[in-house]
């Protein structure tokens, strides 16, 4: 019984961490929205994005094989997919599909 | 749009999110009935917590029997980015009026990318649509996680590589933007920013000072950028 005290109070603690984040700027901007923040709410879109993207690949292994080939030629192939054809849910099944695909041939 | 059309185009964007969210949520759920907790467990925290990276930290933390302290702290450092989300969506969800706590509570990363940048239609569906949006994907995460912790481990074919679908979103939304934008300075600051970052600090802690690096290039640049952002409209 303990036990799963604990692991309530930890889920309610995260769950509490994650919305606090989430409804800070929320609240604290709630009346006026000074235009330092108005600004960083037009260009942050754009850097966040790029950040995800190495994000995503934090743990891709480049000094062994097959060096990040797969990540690679996949996201090249999601990036000539999206400029040409304009449709991510295109490159993105794409994309994901040569990945899959590659992984399984190079070892 | 007739309510239906609206429905269907929050579906349709979210096609790539399934996907990965199915097999990312099967993944956690997995993980957590090894280290005990079942499903009713799994359907709580992907109802409450709703953060992917988290709730994978989580399992470790529940396991290794963290304190709370420890638990509130991780928790900041890990969702630190959301901060960041929710900054830059308090303008687009200002007149989101009932739908705005959920929009706020179910911003993840990839509900973000999603959101951050969809062109305002029809003022009175935007609401409803970023809502749909916002809740088809916690869908696909509840029920993935449900089904991670009632199957186990017997899917009974290969996903591995699946979880490259939120890359592969990623990707094509920072070509969508490239392409959108004229100035290409918040998008260079962003990816370059964060890899010099992860090649300096390494793989598990260069994400606070990617942001801390973002938000100061983007201060610098800010009467540039801002005085064209005016020009725009």
């Amino acid at each position: 019984m303990n036990d799963l005290r604990y692991a309530a109070i930890l889920v309610a603690v995260m769950s509490v961490g994650t919305i606090f984040l989430r409804f800070l700027p929320f609240l604290v901007f709630k009346k006026r929205v000074p235009s330092y923040i108005d600004y960083l709410g037009k260009v942050l879109p754009s850097a966040i994005i790029g950040m995800l993207v190495v994000y995503c690949l934090r743990n891709t292994a480049v000094s062994y094989s097959p060096f990040g080939m797969p990540e690679l030629i996949s996201i090249m192939l999601i990036a000539v997919l999206q400029a040409w054809k304009r449709n991510s849910l295109i490159s993105i099944l794409s994309g994901t599909a040569a990945y899959m695909f590659l992984i399984r041939i190079w070892t | 749009m007739m309510r239906h059309e609206v429905i269907k185009k929050a579906f349709v964007k979210t096609i790539p999110v399934m996907a990965g969210y199915l097999v990312l949520g099967i993944g956690f759920g997995i993980l957590l009935r090894d280290a005990g907790y079942g499903t009713l467990w799994a359907l709580a925290m992907s109802l409450l917590i709703y953060a992917g990276s988290m709730q994978y930290v989580g399992v470790g933390l529940l396991a290794g029997g963290a304190s709370v302290i420890m638990t509130f702290i991780t928790t900041i450092m890990v969702n630190a980015r959301h901060l960041f989300y929710s900054i830059s969506m308090i303008n687009r969800y200002k007149d989101a009026g009932r739908y705005k706590p959920y929009l706020i509570f179910a911003l993840t990363d990839e509900t973000y990318s999603l959101l951050c940048n969809d062109g305002a239609s029809a003022a009175e569906d935007i609401s409803l649509y970023r809502f749909l949006v916002s809740l088809f994907n916690q869908c696909y995460w509840v029920i993935g996680s449900v089904i991670g912790s009632i199957l186990g481990s017997v899917i009974p074919f290969s996903t591995k590589g699946i979880e490259f679908s939120m890359t592969a979103l990623f990707t094509a939304s920072f070509v969508e933007q490239w392409i959108t934008t004229d100035d290409h300075i918040p998008a260079l600051t962003g990816l370059l920013g964060t890899f010099i970052c992860l090649i300096i600090f390494g793989p598990d802690s260069f994400l606070i000072p990617s942001m801390l690096v973002i938000t100061l290039v983007l201060t610098i640049f800010r009467k540039r950028l801002d005085k064209e952002s005016e020009a725009g409209i």
